[in-house]
């Protein structure tokens, strides 16, 4: 694999992670981060539709016009979310009736919209792919980090096996419920982009704009 | 001519070609999966039947055990009319089979189904079947051990479809189970949640009168008649309340339950 292909395929894993650093897909990351199950079927979902929605509308870039491109990468996405969920409907039931909806929203996943518009339309297939499945792999290691923590204090399990033995089950460990609930993720998150922009000082923002100096005098009253 | 794709004819013909090779994709990708999704369907109202009769622990049987315990349940289809098993010359008649009747299917049947007045219409179903499936465990000795009853309501969201299940004495609770919902995860959603589920056994549904007393009540429930409400979702439960006044009741299983308490 040259250098190239390699970069993209790893940068977006923490350099330029989807969620850390471009802050999308969030959504999904709040709701299917309360156990390891779900988040690892819904991180292999999204980089295999990622990966593929890439390669195919980069292979068709040149012949889309560019007044319906959008409606094409959408009908190209939605066409392999679709397959995947219809896949998850016959062969793990329990988890995708436990997705619900976020196998269909996969559709509306900024980063696969995100990645399809910024690099596909512009680079070949295969890199595309390439970075497709990168971008994939970025948003699932934030997911399980969230899921693994979220699962083993809100639950005190990990895969559903029990870890911390809870007070309800005769334990010592009184689950944190706020763990379970959405703002959990986003706290999370929150330190996630903290620690890691912390050590990668290159992803902090500069800020817009600096307060200027005060330099009227006020009025005497 | 060269292909211009950004002209009018080049956009339509490349939105047709998209349009044509996406819809074979998802519609084979459908066709071929079809009998899995199907036999999961099948598998999971089996279990759900098994776990609102109590014989059937998610956490504790694997998934292998649900057809051979499943295998003790024998489906009869009642009329819901009159109350009383269908002999096999009705079924024979009405081209009813056993084992693939499935009252969902002929909901919108005007032989199998009638609508329902607004008045009787509790749980907002539209249309109630006339034949519904049922399914019996016997006891070692012959006698009626459970009763897994279908039952549906309308939700917040949608209709949910679920199984009631009662001791033989078509009066105690032995439990609930909803396969399919569209209630809000995390909140009506719950009604699928075991803990909220095991509040249920040991209910009664009818009071000395025979009339349905059952009630989901907010705090507490106390009694046998009533049960705990989930928090956060009124509508759903009230639903779930709605239902169980409907299905008990005379235009539901009333004149079968009837007939099961009289032997």
């Amino acid at each position: 694999m040259s250098s190239a292909v390699k970069a993209v395929l790893t940068k977006p894993i923490i350099a330029e992670n989807p969620i850390t650093m471009q802050i999308l897909g969030i959504c999904s990351s709040l709701a299917v981060t309360t156990s390891l199950n779900v988040a690892v079927v819904m991180c292999v979902a999204l980089t295999v539709v990622t990966g593929f929605s890439n390669f195919f509308i980069s292979l068709v870039r040149n012949y889309m016009p560019s007044s319906i491109r959008i409606i094409i990468q959408m009908a190209i996405i939605s066409a392999l979310v679709i397959a995947v969920d219809q896949l998850l409907q016959a062969f793990a039931y329990e988890i995708s009736k436990q997705l619900s909806v976020f196998v269909g929203l996969i559709i509306t996943n900024c980063i696969v919209m995100g990645r399809a518009e910024a690099f596909a339309m512009k680079n070949p297939p295969v890199v595309s792919f390439m970075d497709g499945i990168g971008n994939g792999l970025g948003y699932s290691i934030i997911l399980l980090l969230l899921a693994t923590i979220r699962e083993l204090f809100g639950s005190g399990s990990l895969f559903g096996m029990e870890i911390l033995p809870l007070v309800a089950n005769g334990g010592w460990y009184q689950p944190n419920g706020l763990m379970l609930l959405a703002p959990s993720a986003f706290f999370i998150i929150g330190f996630v982009i903290w620690i890691v922009r912390t050590k990668r000082t290159e992803q902090m923002e500069k800020s817009e704009f600096r307060l200027a100096a005060h330099t009227i005098q006020e009025a005497a009253h | 001519m060269a292909f211009n794709k950004d002209s009018v004819s080049g956009t339509i013909k490349v939105a047709l070609i998209v349009c044509v090779v996406c819809s074979i994709f998802i519609s084979s990708a459908a066709v071929i999966l079809k009998p899995f999704q199907v036999e999961n369907k099948i598998l999971d109202r089996n279990m759900n039947i098994l776990i609102a009769a109590g014989m059937y622990d998610p956490a504790l049987n694997s998934q292998a055990e649900i057809n051979s315990l499943f295998a003790e349940f024998t489906p009869r289809i009642v009329d819901l009319n009159s109350g009383s098993f269908m002999t096999d010359e009705q079924l024979n008649e009405l081209g009813i089979d056993v084992q693939s009747y499935d009252d969902r299917s002929v909901l919108s049947d005007p032989d199998f189904s009638d609508a329902l007045p607004e008045e009787d219409d509790i749980a907002d179903l539209k249309r109630r079947v006339r034949y519904a499936t049922v399914y019996l465990v016997e006891a070692a000795d012959g006698s009626l051990q459970n009763i897994v009853l279908p039952v549906s309501g309308y939700g917040l969201w949608g209709t949910m479809y679920g199984y009631l299940a009662l001791e033989g004495d078509g009066n105690t609770v032995t439990g609930i189970g909803f396969y399919d919902h569209k209630e809000t995860p995390g909140l009506g959603g719950e009604i699928t949640n075991p803990r909220w589920k095991a509040l249920w056994p040991g209910k009664q549904i009818f009071d000395a009168n025979s009339d349905v007393a059952l009630r989901i009540v907010k705090g507490n429930g106390s009694g046998v008649h009533e049960v705990d409400g989930l928090s956060g979702a009124s509508l759903t439960t009230r639903g779930v309340g709605n239902l169980i006044e409907f299905w008990m009741g005379p235009n539901g299983f009333g004149p079968f339950l009837t007939n099961v308490k009289q032997g």
